[in-house]
This record gives structure tokens, C-alpha cells and sequence, in this order.
């Protein structure tokens, strides 16, 4: 058994909004990810994917709340610590995040180098600046970054070196878990594939020990990841292999976000998109029963009053539905014909 | 391959110059395109490669240093507002953001009236117009009678871009440009978009004008694709021509880089 990274038990959070309604928006999950793997987190806007992320940093700051379960990170339990201290200790040094606007995170008005001396002087105040910079230099050239790039101001880089200047500033400290949310949404395909190839090259070159990566793009995960993790409503629906999840998903929701992909490969011009019909329920007050049974192809009565549990299937999948496996398959199987 | 059909829309050699002395830029360079009736095209290049400034040029919000553009076969001369009011009777767009498309001190309501306003039904009794909006709110699955008191900012950004193709199916204009329109929202509600502007583009019989840097997309929609780069367009062709077989090492490249679910994904040529 591999060693566990990250682990968390039945993590709820959840938003105060202004009028004093509680909004949970990360629901009862749980999730592991074990050292050199990367789990991928999938979802349509706003359902829950970003706000996993900070939750799983522990650094929680109003509107958002910690409410229950367990954050533990390489055997350090950090829930319910206070914002401060996961500030002092954790973020950066154990767990390192990569927000959504990475490109506007930068001072214009600082040079690059300068970041890295805030980064490492927080954690370790006594480090001289010459160690800081050949720390900084012998990580960008690993990272096949360009020198120059630490005496330059953030405007005079482009998007994508922007990007992947964040990234590497963000694991200087070497955390063991990168949390990587929509690195590369705003950036057009070469750039991407360059951050995508420089988030491997931390990974392969032991400089974090495991990823969590946030996307929508479903075939960029299935490229980057081992595990993907569907998120509907704040609930985790469906956590599978990279492969199984794209090619063999379970749950109806699945189903629909993989029957949505659009890539450059023979034959997408004869295979119609699927769209799922309607939107995401209001999470002020969730319907009782299955989250997804409004739009759900597959409806039954029964699915809009009992609350569906997660049901562990083979390996690590698991998928929250109340028809049994067989029978999706078979359900599936029909509708391919 | 559509050499039957009547061209709506051409590019004779169009070039963008911004700025002066040293610091020119060719933005876009010599672009020759044909258009025709009823045609899907996708214009498909990297950041910075001068398909957005192509895109204001067809449209007309942007003038070009040189070059000539023909409408149905008649040279577009824009010179005076009218005149423009008039070719953007034809011509209409969805931009990317749909979070900026809109002016926010408008209603949705008034948004939607300006555009029968603006096809010429502006004398037409409340009750039909109101039925006009209800039918292009139905078309895009909103409902009419939520949104009257509204404004655009208060809905989500998928909603938005369906307002946006209501707009449209409003105007049934000729030729609908689409600048990015889906690269803002995520890739489930994306099918839905798409579903609906290809719908409307079958109603309508409107050639539409993709700009995008998915080439997932690019292929999907469109009969013709032209791919840029720094300005000059490299490849054009047919869809399953450019994007299963391409000729250009450019363009080679550029769909090398995209990643797919049927064939590895090679992360060593970068």
C-alpha cells in the first residue's frame, strides 16, 4: 500500500451568505490520494470544485466555514486548525495552490524574484538573498524556465510564462501536494500543454508528491490524471480511473458531462453532443433526495425521496446512484444500439 | 466544394497595420476568404494570432488599412451610420465574454426590444412584440416572463450566452460571427450553446463565422476551416481535410497540442 498524501473524511463546508442561510457547498467528501498520483476534479461551474480546493487547504476565511470532518496531510491533522496557523505552517510548505487567476496574482510593480524572496523569508526569515537566489535559479532551470525570467516585472511575461512563473514560485518550498485550480483554462493550447508538461515534470522529479488538478476539460484530464472525480452539487458523484471514468463512467451524470467532450479525433462529426437538459439545483435548500434526479434521463420515483449513499464498487471506484451497476450497464448498453 | 452556392461574404487582400514607424504590427496579413451562403467556418489560431482582429474587420468595427471587403458581390462601404446601421442589419456577433456583452443599465427586456427596433419592427403593437420576445426566449429555453424585470447581470454566464442567441434569432441576420463564444463557460453547458446556434443557423440559413482556438470545436461545427498564424492565414479547407490531414507543419503542430482521448498525448515536444 502506497503512502497517503492527503486524505479526507466526510468534509462538509459551507458558505454564510448575507442573509444568514448556510450554503453547503462541499458536501460529505471524502477522498485519498496516494504519493506520486494525481487526482483530477471534474464538475460544471459552481459545483463545489474551487471551494474543495480551499476547503482542502484548511485556510478557511469568512464566508466560508470549516463544519465537520478530517483533513490529514502526510499524518498531520490539520482540521479545525486555526486560519493563522495553517497560514504560518502549512500553505506553501505542506500544501501549495495554484488559484483559478494565477496570471493576476503577480505585483506589477515587483520584479519575479522578489516573490520568491517573500515566499521563502515567510517560512524561513534567517535565508540569505544570495541562497534565495540560486534556490530560485537552479528551480527555474529544472523547470526549464530562463534566468531572466527572475529579474523581470510580471507585465513583460506572456500568459502562459506567467502562468508557469506562478507554478514554480508556488512549489519552491517543496510541498508534498500541489492543488492546481484551472491552470491553463485562459491560456490557448502550446501554452497549455507547457504548463500541463512542467506540472509532470514536479511530479516526476519528486519536487511534490501528489496533485490535485480542477478542470472542466475532461480530455485534459483524462491526460494529466490517474483518478478523476466527478462533483455534482457539492457531492462527490463519481470517483473512478482516469480511464474508466472517460470511457466506462457509471453514474448518469458521468455519463452526460463524457457524452459532452469535443476533441479533434475521426468520427466526432457523426457522433451527436449530448447536452444534459436544464441546471444545477439551488444548494440553500438541496432537494432531499438524489441531487441530480431533475435532470436525470433515468428517474425514478424513488430517487427524489430517499438520500442516495455512495456505493463502493469494484477497486476504488465508487459512485453515488441508487440503480446497481448492472443494471446502468445495462441501461447504457441498450441506448449505444 | 460549395462552388454552387452564392458567396456572402469577401475578404480581398486584408490587412490590419496597428501602430506607426518601428513599432508596425501586421495584425492581420492579406487575407483573402470566400464565404458562402449557409457555409459554417471556423477561423482557428494561438492567442495573439489576429483572428479577433479579423473577426472586428468582417464586422465592421474595426477599419482596415488595406484591402477590400464585398457583400453579396457589392463592395462594403461603411462611411456614415446609416450606411453601418444598415450592414449590421446583416451581420451580428457573439462575443466571448458574456459577462461584457451586455450594458448593464438595460433591462433584458429592452435589450431584447432594441433588436426588433433595429430589424425595422419598431411600429409594431406591444402585444406582438412581446410575442416576438416570448418566442426567441422559448427558442433558447428562458423564460420570458422571469427575465422581464431583470437585468443581464443577474444571470449565470450560460444564460447570458443564450440571451445572446436569442438576440440573434431575433435579427436573423445573413452572417453571424462568433468571437470565442463558448471558451468562457464550461464544457457541459458548451453542448447546450452549440446546440442552439446550430439550430438557429438551420432556421435561419445564416453563415456563421467561428473564431476559436479549440480545434476540438473548429472541427465539430464547421465546413471550412481556416488556421492562422501571426496574421496570415496558413491552411484553409475543408473540415476533415485540415483537421484529420493537415499539410502545414504549423498547423500539424497546433493540433498535435491539443489533448484527446483516443490517441496518447505526446508531452515531449514542446
Amino acid at each position: 500500500m502506497a503512502n497517503v498524501v492527503l486524505e479526507v473524511k466526510d468534509l462538509t463546508t459551507k458558505y454564510i451568505t448575507r442573509y444568514k442561510e448556510d450554503v453547503y457547498a462541499v458536501d460529505h467528501v471524502s477522498l485519498k490520494v496516494e504519493e506520486g498520483k494525481s487526482l483530477g476534479i471534474a464538475g460544471e461551474s459552481g459545483c463545489g470544485k474551487s471551494t474543495l480546493a480551499l476547503s482542502l487547504m484548511g485556510y478557511y476565511f469568512p464566508p466560508l466555514y470549516y463544519t465537520s470532518g478530517e483533513i490529514i496531510i502526510d499524518g498531520l491533522n490539520i482540521s479545525g486548525m486555526p486560519a493563522d496557523e495553517v497560514r504560518r505552517t502549512i500553505l506553501g510548505k505542506e500544501i501549495a495552490y495554484i488559484p483559478q487567476a494565477a496570471m493576476n496574482a503577480l505585483n506589477p510593480t515587483r520584479r519575479i524574484i522578489n516573490f520568491i524572496e517573500d515566499v521563502v523569508k515567510a517560512h524561513h526569515p534567517d535565508t540569505s538573498k544570495q541562497e534565495i537566489y540560486d534556490l530560485a535559479r537552479e528551480r527555474f532551470a529544472l523547470l526549464g524556465l530562463p534566468e531572466d525570467v527572475l529579474q523581470k516585472y510580471p507585465v513583460e511575461l506572456s500568459g502562459g510564462m506567467k502562468q508557469r512563473t506562478v507554478i514554480a514560485i508556488s512549489v519552491i518550498l517543496g510541498p508534498k501536494i500541489l492543488i492546481a485550480d484551472e491552470p491553463s483554462s485562459a491560456l490557448d493550447v502550446t501554452s497549455q500543454k507547457m504548463v500541463i508538461k512542467m506540472l509532470r515534470d514536479l511530479m516526476d522529479g519528486g519536487h511534490i508528491k501528489a496533485m490535485i488538478f480542477i478542470t472542466h476539460e475532461l480530455p485534459l484530464l483524462y491526460n494529466v490524471t490517474d483518478q478523476i472525480m466527478v462533483m455534482y452539487a457539492g457531492q462527490l458523484v463519481e470517483l473512478a480511473g482516469a480511464h474508466e471514468a472517460v470511457f466506462d463512467p457509471l453514474h448518469p451524470y458521468s455519463k452526460g458531462l463524457m457524452g459532452s467532450i469535443i476533441v479533434p479525433e475521426e468520427g466526432l462529426r457523426s457522433a451527436k453532443l449530448t447536452a444534459i437538459p436544464g441546471t444545477p439545483p439551488n444548494l440553500k435548500n438541496p432537494p432531499s433526495g438524489c441531487r441530480f434526479a431533475e435532470r436525470c434521463k433515468y428517474v425514478r420515483p424513488e430517487c427524489k425521496a430517499i438520500s442516495v449513499p455512495l456505493q463502493e464498487s469494484y477497486g476504488d471506484r465508487a459512485y453515488r446512484c441508487i440503480i446497481p451497476e448492472a443494471e446502468l450497464r445495462g441501461i447504457y448498453a441498450n441506448e449505444r444500439e | 466544394m460549395n462552388e454552387n452556392k452564392p458567396i456572402c461574404l469577401s475578404a480581398k487582400g486584408v490587412t490590419k497595420i496597428f501602430g506607426v514607424g518601428q513599432h508596425k504590427m501586421r495584425a492581420v496579413d492579406n487575407v483573402n476568404m470566400d464565404l458562402y451562403v449557409g457555409e459554417v467556418v471556423s477561423i482557428v489560431g494561438e492567442s495573439g494570432s489576429g483572428k479577433t482582429t479579423l473577426a472586428k474587420i468582417l464586422l465592421g468595427l474595426t477599419k482596415e488599412t488595406e484591402g477590400e471587403i464585398y457583400f453579396l458581390g457589392q463592395k462594403r462601404d461603411l462611411r456614415g451610420g446609416k450606411r453601418k446601421k444598415e450592414y449590421w442589419k446583416n451581420i451580428q456577433a457573439i462575443f466571448q465574454d458574456p459577462f461584457s456583452s451586455f450594458n448593464t443599465f438595460n433591462k433584458i427586456d429592452s435589450v431584447l426590444l432594441d433588436c426588433i427596433k433595429l430589424r425595422g419592427d419598431g411600429g409594431l403593437p406591444k402585444e406582438k412584440k412581446i410575442e416576438l420576445m416570448k418566442e426567441a426566449c422559448g427558442f433558447v429555453n428562458l423564460k420570458f416572463e422571469e427575465l422581464t424585470n431583470k437585468y443581464p447581470f443577474e444571470l449565470s454566464g450560460g444564460q447570458q450566452q443564450r440571451l445572446m442567441i436569442a438576440r440573434i434569432f431575433l435579427l436573423k441576420p445573413k452572417i453571424l460571427v462568433a468571437d470565442e463564444p463558448t471558451s468562457m463557460i464550461d464544457a457541459c453547458s458548451r453542448a447546450t450553446i452549440l446546440d442552439y446556434l446550430m439550430q438557429l443557423r438551420n432556421e435561419v440559413g445564416m453563415t456563421v463565422i467561428f473564431i476559436t482556438h479549440d480545434i476540438g470545436l473548429a472541427y465539430y461545427v464547421s465546413d471550412t476551416v481556416y488556421i492562422m498564424e501571426h496574421g496570415k492565414i496558413v491552411e484553409s479547407g475543408s473540415a476533415d481535410r485540415v483537421i484529420l490531414h493537415p499539410q502545414e507543419a504549423y498547423t500539424r503542430r497546433l493540433i498535435s497540442d491539443v489533448p484527446k482521448i483516443h490517441e496518447p498525448w505526446d508531452l515531449s515536444t514542446v
